[in-house]
């Protein structure tokens, strides 16, 4: 922390001993702050505030003896009642952060208890959100339709949706129509194909007619994952297989109870499903497209453009928490971190496998797969149109619509550059992306072709 | 006969003890663990999954002393705040009262002024009468995502939904009530030109009293068995809650605590009630 200006007792010499401009006290925090990625990047109001008020104190006060002479006379309040009166320190402060105060600082975000989630819920217990100011209350919700209803009745200013939802949301699809949007993917990867012990030798999706599979929700990445995969090996998922929607904290239950063959679903499920021997992991998803999103974090736009600054912080403190869950040293303090009863509720060490990509597979084998879960906030638009044509050759869109136009209205794609480049990370550039699918590349250019390219599809 | 009385009460104790007994144990036999009989593991996959998984079997129910251990920590600090997700049962337990009470409350205020009316004028009674029926079997879950559209506060949809559903009993009981009111006494008032409010407070309430606590007993019931399914649904908080909380970490330990703690609460509600009927039902 920057020394306190206005302390008498405070020496803020003007050169440090390295040459540089800045005081001897400072050296080591500047230094490491101009490496990107480093903690010290990371925006702190209170930290900003002290340096402007230091480098005004400094320009008043040209020699530090008098500052201190001058402070110890008349005392910190009157110096600062001063100086704020030539020059409005707040303002100077503002400008510094290039943000205001937070419009609200009370939050309710709500969350699925899955570690797609991670970055919204360990953003709690680690501070991501007290470090932008914000008191954030992260609530747990039992399932997507609750967290839609609940996040469109402003029950939550904030919340965890899949990444197919917002879309739905602002279309009009499955919902009532309301603008919302996605500045931040949370996980890319992450989620498998988890199947019954019993069906263990059945590993070929063509022997899987009749099968009765679980997905978190219509609209969800899950859905159409699953219904690719079975569609490419040429089974029609509306009448060879049964998919139906079940939160995903009820999929093990079912499954141990026989209800279902199997899923596709969200972690911890898949490998708590390994961790009781009920299930074994089929594939990982990351094996159907590598890098695939999954879950998102979701504001109605509404809430945005009233509290501007509130949604920066916001945005700022997840995309400072996604950046920190990518890094893979920092992935078993994260699993620590958000295994308890108030977050995940899941044993310790399932998280771990999940999280570190070392994991037993339900068959014996012990898997290693880094990539298994990744976190990446960068909101591609190429994946909102790639979601919407899947909605598109499914049925759920009936409607012609501009696919460009809609993604790039719901994907904040431009927001979360910008931010990233504030916060000293590199955005990537927002036209480079490629997407493949099972080996079948998508062109983002033609999304009505693509749909037409499907033997199995419902439009 | 006193000795007859506590002998028979006496021997239903016992009873009751040895069933009790009887459950644990067979449940004890059914539960103990099983000699690792699937193949042998690798060690190192078998740390990375649950006892059960590690010798090729589904993880087991818990035993009664799992269980016990259980519901002993549970007891020993049931009002702890670890968060907003996660707080003591005592908490939960008493989030779910306050919904119930409050539902169950706002419904008695509503249903039995409606079912004086209702049983006091035929007219009222037959024009009612098919929405009641309508309206009555209607699960008061599938009010939920209505509740939840319309209201746009979980807090209150899952209060209303307490509210519809322990509605029904006491207005049916309540117009049941004031409508069977002996002919007699309705005629002795009227003979000593008694003014109808009068009537309706000194002869009908009283009559038909018995009649309407027993439905509100019947609501209370159904209220509180509703009230864990719609915090299912809803989240949050209350033992509802709590349930579906540990159903994620599949803890059967923790489910069967509040089954059982659930069941206790549920005694309690009955005989209080119980207690009430019997204070205002006075012999002929």
């Amino acid at each position: 922390m920057f020394k306190d200006p206005f302390d008498p007792k405070t020496f803020l010499g003007r050169r440090c001993s390295c040459g540089g401009r800045h005081a001897e006290a400072d050296h080591a925090r500047l230094t490491a702050a101009a490496q990107p990625g480093s903690p010290e990047v990371r925006g702190e109001e209170a930290r900003w505030s002290r340096v402007v008020d230091a480098a005004v104190l400094r320009a008043v006060f040209p020699v530090d003896a008098q500052r201190r002479l001058f402070l110890k006379t008349v005392g910190r309040a009157t110096a600062m009642a001063a100086i704020s009166s030539v020059l409005p320190l707040g303002l100077a402060r503002e400008a510094f952060a290039q943000g205001g105060a937070p419009e609200k600082k009370a939050l309710k975000i709500g969350f699925i208890p899955i570690t797609c989630a991670t970055p919204i819920i360990m953003a709690h217990p680690m501070g991501f959100y007290s470090k932008q100011g914000l008191d954030v209350e992260v609530v747990k919700t039992a399932g997507w339709a609750v967290i839609r209803d609940k996040a469109l009745a402003r029950e939550y200013d904030a919340a965890h949706m899949l990444s197919p939802m917002p879309l739905a949301i602002s279309l009009g699809v499955g919902s009532t129509s309301v603008p919302w949007t996605m500045p931040a993917i949370e996980n890319i990867n992450g989620q498998a194909i988890t199947l019954a012990m019993k069906h263990k030798d059945k590993r070929n999706p063509k022997d899987w007619k009749g099968f009765r599979f679980a997905v978190p929700f219509d609209y969800s990445m899950h859905n159409y994952l699953l219904r690719y995969y079975v569609a490419e090996h040429g089974l029609d998922p509306d009448k060879d297989i049964s998919i139906r929607s079940v939160p995903p904290p009820e999929m093990v239950a079912n499954l141990r109870a026989d209800n279902i063959d199997g899923y596709l679903g969200p972690d911890p499920f898949n490998q708590r499903a390994v961790y009781d021997g009920i299930g074994f992991i089929h594939l990982l998803t990351k094996e159907l497209w590598d890098g695939h999103p999954c879950c998102a974090f979701t504001v109605s736009k509404e809430f945005a453009t009233q509290n501007p600054n509130t949604y920066r912080a916001l945005l700022k403190s997840i995309i400072d928490a996604t950046a920190y869950a990518h890094k893979p040293e920092n992935r078993k303090e994260i699993a620590k971190a958000i295994a308890p009863a108030n977050y995940l509720n899941q044993p310790e060490t399932v998280l771990e496998q999940i999280l570190t990509g070392t994991y037993a597979d339900g068959l014996g084998g012990v898997k290693k797969d880094p990539n298994r879960i990744d976190f990446d906030p960068f909101p591609w638009n190429q994946f909102a149109v790639w979601i919407m044509t899947q909605m598109k050759r499914w049925g759920q869109l009936k409607a012609d619509i501009d696919y460009a136009k809609v993604a790039s209205e719901v994907y904040l794609a431009t927001d979360t550059a910008a931010m990233m480049k504030e916060m000293g990370l590199t955005p990537p550039d927002p036209s480079k992306k490629t997407i493949m699918v099972m080996g079948k590349p998508f062109d983002v250019a033609k999304p009505d072709d693509y749909v037409a390219s499907f033997a199995i599809r419902r439009s | 006969m006193a000795i007859l009385k506590n002998s028979l009460g006496l021997r239903a104790g016992l009873l009751s003890l040895l069933i009790l007994a009887a459950i644990l144990g067979l449940w004890q036999i059914a539960t103990m663990p099983t000699a690792a009989s699937g193949p042998a593991v690798d060690p190192e996959y078998a740390k990375l999954v649950g006892n059960a998984a590690a010798t090729g079997s589904k993880a087991a129910l818990p035993t009664p002393a799992d269980i016990g251990a259980t519901i002993w920590g549970h007891l020993s600090d049931p009002f702890y705040v670890r968060g907003s997700n996660d707080k003591g049962i005592g908490i939960q337990l008493a989030y779910s009262l306050g919904r119930v009470l409050l539902g169950f409350g706002l419904a008695a205020l509503a249903a039995v002024p409606l079912g004086f009316l209702i049983g006091m004028s035929p007219l009222v009674y037959r024009a009612l009468d098919p929405f009641i029926q309508i309206l009555k079997p209607v699960s008061p879950l599938a009010w939920m995502p209505l509740a939840l559209y319309t209201i746009k506060d979980s807090a209150i949809s899952s209060i209303f939904v307490i509210f519809i559903c322990s509605v029904w009993p006491m207005l049916i009981n309540t117009a049941f009530g004031v409508a069977t009111v002996r002919k007699e006494w309705l005629n002795v008032a009227r003979t000593l030109e008694v003014g109808p409010f009068r009537t309706a407070f000194k002869v009908i309430l009283p009559a038909a009293a018995p009649t309407i606590m027993t439905g509100m007993r019947i609501s209370i019931g159904i209220a509180w068995l509703v009230i864990v399914a719609a915090e299912m649904l809803v989240g949050g908080t209350g033992i509802g809650y709590f349930v579906w909380n540990e159903w994620n970490n599949l803890s059967i330990a923790n489910i069967v605590t509040a089954i059982l703690l659930i069941g206790l609460v549920g005694l309690a509600l009955d005989q209080g009630l119980a207690r009430i009927t019997r204070l205002v039902t006075y012999p002929e």
